[in-house]
């Protein structure tokens, strides 16, 4: 896509440049720099104001677990807590072999089937620790195929 | 083409469609059935006819609200109605072809209802249904009743009608006919809509631009998504007829980009306008000109609220600044600005394609129409639902959501989100308005609404919500930025177990600190989830902090998990799915939890068969155990 050249564009052009590459590398951030005229201070303040853009290279697969209200209350954290055993990493970090990365979600718009967890675009619904368990060995022994 | 002609053109197609000698598939495919596997439904659906000859349409519809009974597939014949099959699996869409398409049996055993005119034995018509008999479907009337990236569909069913009338009527015309209609914005305020476009009609300057708030950030709620999903021009021509009531020239969709498949119908929307030419210059023949562009929210909540949209638009950090100026006045690039919810746009279209009397004809006295809900928590029938204004708590919750599942005991109804409040069982029979709902303690939000059962505290749901908002706070005003915090390090205490004397009370007094110094209503409202629970759940707060209970036996460090030795089997269950060997026990032994081992994470209780039940949750209270394991069936026999 074709960008102009103009300062509103800065959130749409930051988000291409996540799309493309998984994350906000500091060479994107420069390009951006001198393609908008601005400076990366100033694209790193805005960047870092929004919850979507990362910094780091994320994993293969991205596990958001929703603690939206409806998942909430029907045992989001307790999702949250048993993914983060299973993968032994803290919700906002990253595999060491780079296969999983996990986020936090407010509300994907699936709070009928509370609660749920994404991983990449799959919405899985109705969590238990257990499906959870069975849902990330699925994404661990099939890898990429998935 | 005139748009007579397009109008026609569009019903030719509708009518042939709605009267073809061929069947009828539709497919609800919105998010919620998508998640529920409504995707490999279609495609078995596509494979079954094609493999077995069978000439059929088949379509994708959006979601007409039944969200715990996706999949859906609608199967109509000519001249009957369509007949509604809920939890469609890809395993019985061949058992369904056999029977209802080639054998004509309607199998009412697989059926939730029929949709549309006539009757067919054995299954109900959605409208008798107990979760539909009190709806009233303005802003959703179309869902999941066509095709949302048909136009065609949208048109044959009165659609941008009432642009067209609009654009025969003068702007004051306009702005007086949805005055009449009395219509209050749905993003969450209540803003008359004609006072707002009033203001921005009036402003000086050629260039004015209308902004369609998409962002959706109420953790709980869906209305939005699915309206967009379901029926994405009854919200663009709300649109249209706003930038022509206003003098705007461009508008924008700030749409929250955790949802792609709304963002996707946008755009199919947006083209098949443009190939009618009901976008862009000369909309309609008319001297009218206008154009919208999408954009895409970045995740932060604060940009919800108007004057951050605004900044986050113009590619800033997204913090709201002081009004006024309004936007009305000086808004995007300080031109004047018009925002409006999803909902009232889609409200906006209805009142001109009808009349602003027709719509006043619903809901209560100052609070006219219907409004969306997005039904979901402890409840039975979870979902989309949109009610007449004025109707009580008591029928959404009870009649339409079918009450409490498992038995349990209804606690409260959390309306408006992260800025709304908790409603206790007093009063489920107020009138659901602006006025009824704000004199309770709460507000009308934007549409979410969430049930509590028992199991739910008051206090840890308290803390979520100011997790929340102290998390999405940009930081701004320092009430808001250090308050929450302070607020969530008191609730944190509060439910963790170390809550102190006096703790309730700096609560409160710190409550109306954030409310009074905090610019926008982020902060403004933030203190409402804490208020609301203390002053109908006071009783619970004193039990976490006086006696370091939690009567939901939800707080983590006020619960214990106990296997209660009467009833446990020794079946080795429990002991194999504990995460962290805390249990011991051999097969045919009362298992034992370590206390000290035990993450609490609830897991032995899950999987402890029901027949056995042996698994215990307590708060306050210490059940008796055997330090070690033994043998099934000594327990009591030594002592
Ligand atoms: C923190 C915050 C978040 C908001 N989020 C939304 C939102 O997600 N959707 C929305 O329509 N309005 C939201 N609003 C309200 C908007 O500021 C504005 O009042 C509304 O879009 C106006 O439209 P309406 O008059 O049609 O309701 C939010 C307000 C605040 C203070
Ligand atoms: S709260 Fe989790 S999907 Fe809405």
């Amino acid at each position: 896509m074709q960008f102009m050249k103009d300062r509103a564009n800065l959130i749409p052009i930051l988000q291409k440049a996540q799309e493309a590459e998984g994350y906000l590398s500091p060479q994107a951030i420069a390009e951006i720099s001198q393609f908008l005229d601005i400076s990366e201070n100033d694209i790193y303040s805005v960047a870092t104001f929004y919850a979507l853009f990362r910094f780091t290279r994320p994993g293969d697969h991205i596990v958001k677990v929703c603690l939206g209200t409806a998942c909430h209350v029907r045992g989001g954290e307790r999702i949250l807590e048993s993914v983060e055993r299973e993968l032994n990493i803290r919700c906002g970090q990253t595999t060491d072999d780079f296969k999983f990365s996990m986020e936090r979600v407010a509300c994907v718009g699936c709070c009928a089937l509370a609660p749920v967890v994404l991983v990449d675009q799959d919405v899985h619904s109705k969590m238990t620790p257990a499906k959870a368990k069975e849902v990330l060995a699925r994404y661990k022994t099939h890898g990429e195929d998935i | 083409m005139t748009f007579k002609e397009i109008q026609h053109h569009a019903k030719a197609e509708w009518e042939a469609f709605a009267n073809s000698e061929k069947p009828r598939i539709y497919v609800g495919t919105a998010t919620c059935g998508r998640s529920s596997g409504a995707l490999d439904v279609l495609n078995r659906i596509h494979a079954e006819i094609e493999q077995r000859a069978i000439d059929a349409h088949v379509i994708e519809v959006g979601c007409i609200g039944c969200c715990d009974a996706e999949p859906l597939v609608d199967i109509a014949k000519r001249g009957r109605p369509r007949i509604c099959y809920s939890h469609v699996t890809p395993e019985i869409v061949p058992q369904l072809v056999t029977d209802y398409i080639v054998n004509d049996n309607p199998r009412p055993d697989l059926a939730l209802c029929t949709i549309g005119q006539g009757e067919i034995d054995g299954i109900p018509n959605l409208f008798a249904l107990p979760m539909f008999k009190p709806q009233v479907r303005i802003a959703l009337r179309n869902c999941g009743y066509i095709d949302p990236g048909n136009i065609n569909h949208y048109i044959a069913n009165g659609g941008y009608s009432g642009l067209f009338k609009a654009l025969k009527m003068t702007p004051e015309e306009i702005i007086g006919e949805i005055g009449k209609s009395g219509l209050r914005g749905r993003g969450g305020a209540g803003f008359p809509t004609a006072t707002k476009w009033r203001f921005c009609h009036d402003a000086p300057g050629t260039e004015k631009y209308i902004i369609c708030n998409a962002d959706e950030g109420d953790p709980g709620a869906f209305m939005n998504r699915s309206l967009l999903e379901s029926d994405p021009h009854f919200v663009l021509e709300g649109m249209l007829i706003g930038a022509y009531a206003i003098g705007a020239t461009s508008g924008y969709i700030y749409c929250r980009a955790e949802y792609p498949l709304a963002l996707e119908r946008l755009r199919i929307a947006l083209n098949r306008m443009q190939d009618y030419g009901l976008l862009g210059d000369n909309i309609l023949g008319s001297n009218f000109s206008f154009h919208i562009e999408i954009e895409e929210g970045a995740g932060a909540f604060v940009c919800g609220e108007e004057t951050a949209m605004i900044r986050s638009l113009e590619g800033k950090r997204g913090m709201p600044y002081a009004r006024p100026p309004f936007p009305a006045t000086s808004g995007l690039r300080g031109k004047p600005t018009n925002i409006n919810n999803v909902e009232t746009w889609a409200n906006v279209s209805a009142i001109l394609q009808k009349s602003g009397e027709w719509f006043a004809g619903y809901g209560t006295e100052r609070s006219k129409g219907t409004k969306t809900f997005a039904l979901a928590g402890k409840v039975v029938r979870t979902g989309l639902i949109e009610v007449p204004m004025g109707i009580a708590l008591r029928q959404i919750v009870y009649d339409i959501g079918g009450g409490i599942p498992d038995g349990k005991e209804f606690k409260a109804v959390q309306t408006g989100g992260p800025s709304g409040g908790c409603l206790p069982a007093s009063t489920l029979d107020i009138p659901v308005d602006y006025e009824h709902l704000a004199a309770a303690g709460s507000i009308m939000g934007s549409g979410g609404m969430i049930v509590a059962d028992s199991e739910t505290c008051m206090v840890d749901l308290a803390r979520y919500f100011l997790s929340f908002t102290q998390a999405e706070s940009c930081g701004e005003c320092v009430l808001c930025r250090e308050g929450t915090m302070q607020m969530l390090e008191i609730l944190t205490d509060i439910t963790g177990g170390s809550g102190k004397p006096g703790d309730i009370d700096l609560l409160l007094e710190l409550c109306e600190a954030v409310k009074s110094g905090s610019l926008c209503a982020l902060g403004g409202t933030a203190p409402n989830p804490v208020l609301t629970t203390i002053r109908y759940f006071r009783e619970e707060y004193e039990a976490h902090v006086n006696e370091k209970r939690c009567p939901a036996r939800v707080c983590k460090n006020l619960i214990s998990f106990y296997i209660l030795p009467e009833k446990c089997a020794g079946c080795l269950i429990c002991m194999r799915n504990c995460p962290v060997d805390a249990i011991t026990g051999g097969k045919r032994m009362i298992h034992v939890i370590d206390q000290h081992k035990c993450i609490k994470c609830g897991i032995c209780l899950d999987v402890c068969p029901s027949r056995f039940n042996a698994v215990a949750k307590v708060s306050g209270e210490q059940p008796l155990t055997p330090e070690d394991p033994i043998p099934v069936g000594s327990w009591g026999k030594t002592s």
